[in-house]
C-alpha cells in the first residue's frame, strides 16, 4: 500500500499543475474539432434515415409525423427492389467466387515454385492494381458488343472479376507466403499430390486472406455502378446500383421515401458486412494487403 | 532438364491460366483493342460504326485543339486537388491525429461513421448529397437560413465546390484508416524522448511523425490520385458534369463523347491518355512502395 502511494505522490510531483490545465485546454479544442467532424460526417446520413420510415415523402428533413415502414414493404410488394437485389447478388457473388478460385490458383505457384519471371509478372501485377480500369470502358464497351457479350450477366462478372484478380492474388500470395512448405511436405511424403495438398493444407491455413478477398471483392462488386451501367441494357438484369439511378432520375422528387428505403437496404450489407469482417480481418482489409 | 522441373512448370501453368487468360482478355484485350479504335472514326450507329475508317492520329490531333476537352483536363485537375489531395489527404490526417490520444472516447463513434461514408456504395453517396444540397430544404440550407443566410442552390452556383466537398466525405475514411495506422506503429518512446527536450506538439509533429509516416502519405496519395482520376459515379450522379460544362471531368467527358455523340474512336483516343497518365502513376506506385519480392 505504501508503495503505490508513494508512486502516486512522485507522479503528483512529477507534473506541474500548469501542464495539466494545458493538456485539458488541447482536449478541449480536439473535442471540439471532433464533433464538427462528427456533425459533417453523420448529417447527410440523417435525411436518409428519416426519409425511408416517413410515409409523407419530401426532400426537406422533417419530422415524421408517424414512423412506418410502408416505404420498405412498398418497394418489395412492387417488385421494384426484389430482381435488382436478386441480380446484384448474383453478379456480386459470382464476381467473388470466380476472383477468389481464380487468384487462389494462380497464387500457389507464384508463392511455391522457383519461376525466372515470378519478380516481373508479380510487379506487372501490382501495376495493374493502380491502373485506372474504368477509363477502358468505352473501347471495353465495343469489345464486349464484338465478343457478343454485351447485356449478359456473365459478360459484367468477367469484367468485374478481371479487375479484382490482381489485388486477389497479390494478397493470397502474400498470405501463402506465411504458411510454412514443411506442412505440405509433410502431406506429400503421405502421398498427396500437390493439388491435395494446395487444397487441403494451404488453403485452411490461408483462409483469412482469402475471407480478405472474398470481402474486398464483394464489396466493389456490389458497388460497382460503372460497368453494369455501361454493358448491361435490358432492365431485368439490372442490379440494384443501376436501378436506384434510374428510379431517381425518373421519379426524382416524387418518391423519395421509397428511394431513401430503398439505398438503405441497399448500402446496409456492405456496412455490416465491412465492419464484421474489419474485427476479423483488421488492418489487412483496409490496405489491400499492400503494406505502404 | 530435369524431369522435376518440367513437371513443376508444366503445373505452374495450369494454376496461372485461369488468371493469364481472364487477365489477358478482358483486362490486355481492351487496352489493345483501345489503341486499335482511338485511330479510326469508329461510331456508335452510321455507317462508320460498321466499317470505321483508319484515320491515323487524327483524334489525337483533335483532342489537342479540342477545347472541351482542356476545359475537362483542367475540371479533373479541380476535382483532383481540391477533393483527393487538399481534401481526403488533409482531412484524414487531422482524424488519424485525432485517433491516437487513449482517452478520448468519441473517438470510435467517430471512426465508425467516417469509414462508413467510405464503404457505402458510391451511388448511395450521391443520393444522399444531392438531398443534402437541396434548394431550398436540404439540410445544408437548413443550417444556412437558422445561420439567418439566404440558401443556396451548390449544384448550380457552386457545383465544383459541391463535388469537392461531396468527395472528401466519401473519400477520408481511407486515409484516416491507412495514416491512423502508421501513425499508431510510431514506437511511444521517441514521443517520450522528445518531451523530455521540451518539443512542443508542433515540433513533433513536423520533426518525428511527418518524416516517419512519409512512405504512407506518398502511398496514400498515389493511390487516391488514381481513384480520383478514374472516378465516374459521384460527379455523373449530382451535376451530370454541369451546369454547362463546369464539372465536366475527364471519365464524364469520355462517356459523353462515345454515348450521347456517339464517337467512340475520339472517346477512346481520350480514354488512352486518362490511360496513359494512370499508368506513369501507377509505376511511381510500385517506386514509392519498394515491394520485396
Amino acid at each position: 500500500v505504501r508503495a503505490e502511494t508513494d508512486i502516486t505522490r512522485s507522479v503528483a510531483v512529477a507534473v506541474p499543475a500548469v501542464r495539466r490545465r494545458s493538456v485539458r485546454w488541447t482536449d478541449v479544442g480536439a473535442y471540439l474539432v471532433m464533433v464538427v467532424l462528427f456533425a459533417f460526417f453523420a448529417a447527410p446520413f440523417l435525411w436518409l434515415l428519416e426519409q425511408s420510415v416517413n410515409p409523407v415523402s419530401s426532400v426537406s428533413l422533417t419530422m415524421p409525423r408517424h414512423f412506418s415502414l410502408e416505404n420498405f414493404t412498398t418497394i418489395f410488394r412492387s417488385g421494384l427492389a426484389t430482381t435488382p437485389f436478386v441480380n446484384s447478388l448474383i453478379l456480386s457473388l459470382g464476381t467473388m467466387a470466380l476472383t477468389v478460385v481464380v487468384s487462389a490458383l494462380a497464387a500457389y505457384p507464384l508463392s511455391r515454385y522457383r519461376i525466372p519471371w515470378r519478380r516481373s509478372f508479380l510487379l506487372t501485377i501490382l501495376f495493374m492494381t493502380g491502373l485506372p480500369i474504368t477509363s477502358l470502358i468505352v473501347p471495353m464497351y465495343d469489345l464486349f458488343v464484338f465478343l457478343g457479350l454485351i447485356n449478359t450477366q456473365i459478360g459484367v462478372i468477367l469484367v468485374m472479376s478481371a479487375t479484382s484478380l490482381p489485388i486477389g492474388i497479390w494478397i493470397l500470395r502474400n498470405f501463402l507466403e506465411t504458411v510454412p512448405v514443411e506442412l505440405e511436405e509433410a502431406a506429400w511424403v503421405d502421398g498427396a499430390t500437390p493439388f491435395v495438398s494446395f487444397v487441403r493444407i494451404l488453403l485452411p491455413l490461408a483462409a483469412p486472406g482469402i475471407g480478405v478477398v472474398a470481402t474486398l471483392t464483394f464489396l466493389g462488386a456490389w458497388s460497382n455502378f460503372y460497368v453494369p451501367f455501361i454493358l448491361l441494357e435490358t432492365q431485368g438484369e439490372m442490379p440494384a446500383t443501376v436501378t436506384i439511378y434510374s428510379f431517381f432520375s425518373q421519379y426524382g422528387n416524387v418518391l423519395y421515401g421509397q428511394l431513401a428505403a430503398f439505398s438503405l437496404l441497399y448500402s446496409l450489407p456492405t456496412v455490416v458486412l465491412y465492419f464484421i469482417s474489419r474485427r476479423s480481418f483488421g488492418q489487412s482489409l483496409t490496405l489491400g494487403g499492400v503494406k505502404g | 532438364m530435369s524431369v522435376l522441373a518440367q513437371r513443376q512448370r508444366v503445373r505452374t501453368w495450369m494454376f496461372l491460366s485461369p488468371s493469364v487468360a481472364l487477365l489477358l482478355v478482358f483486362m490486355v484485350g481492351p487496352v489493345i483493342w483501345a489503341i486499335y479504335i482511338a485511330f479510326t472514326n469508329l461510331a456508335l450507329t452510321g455507317p462508320t460504326a460498321l466499317h470505321p475508317q483508319f484515320v491515323g492520329v487524327g483524334n489525337f490531333v483533335t483532342t489537342f485543339h479540342d477545347v472541351l476537352f482542356y476545359n475537362s483536363a483542367l475540371a479533373s485537375l479541380e476535382y483532383l486537388v481540391g477533393s483527393g489531395l487538399v481534401g481526403q489527404v488533409i482531412l484524414g490526417l487531422i482524424l488519424a491525429l485525432l485517433m491516437q490520444s487513449p482517452r478520448r472516447r468519441f473517438k470510435g463513434v467517430l471512426a465508425t461513421i467516417v469509414v462508413a461514408a467510405w464503404v457505402v456504395p458510391e451511388i448511395v453517396v450521391a443520393f444522399l448529397w444531392y438531398a443534402f444540397l437541396g434548394y431550398p430544404h436540404g439540410l445544408a440550407n437548413v443550417f444556412l437560413i437558422l445561420l439567418g443566410v439566404p440558401p443556396v442552390q451548390w449544384l448550380y452556383s457552386a457545383p465544383m465546390v459541391a463535388i469537392i466537398v461531396a468527395n472528401t466525405w466519401r473519400g477520408t475514411g481511407f486515409s484516416m484508416l491507412s495514416l491512423s495506422a502508421a501513425i499508431g506503429s510510431i514506437s511511444p518512446d521517441l514521443f517520450e524522448a522528445a518531451a523530455i527536450d521540451g518539443a512542443s506538439a508542433w515540433q513533433r509533429f513536423w520533426r518525428i511523425v511527418l518524416p516517419l509516416i512519409k512512405n504512407t502519405l506518398a502511398t496514400n496519395l498515389l493511390l487516391i490520385t488514381l481513384w480520383t482520376l478514374s472516378d465516374f459515379t459521384l460527379v455523373f450522379v449530382l451535376t451530370g458534369g454541369g451546369p454547362g460544362f463546369a464539372t465536366d471531368i475527364l471519365p464524364i467527358y469520355i462517356y459523353q463523347k462515345a454515348f450521347t455523340f456517339y464517337e467512340l474512336g475520339y472517346g477512346t483516343a481520350i480514354s488512352l491518355l486518362l490511360l496513359a497518365i494512370g499508368a506513369i502513376l501507377s509505376l511511381l506506385y510500385l517506386r514509392v512502395l519498394r515491394v520485396e519480392i
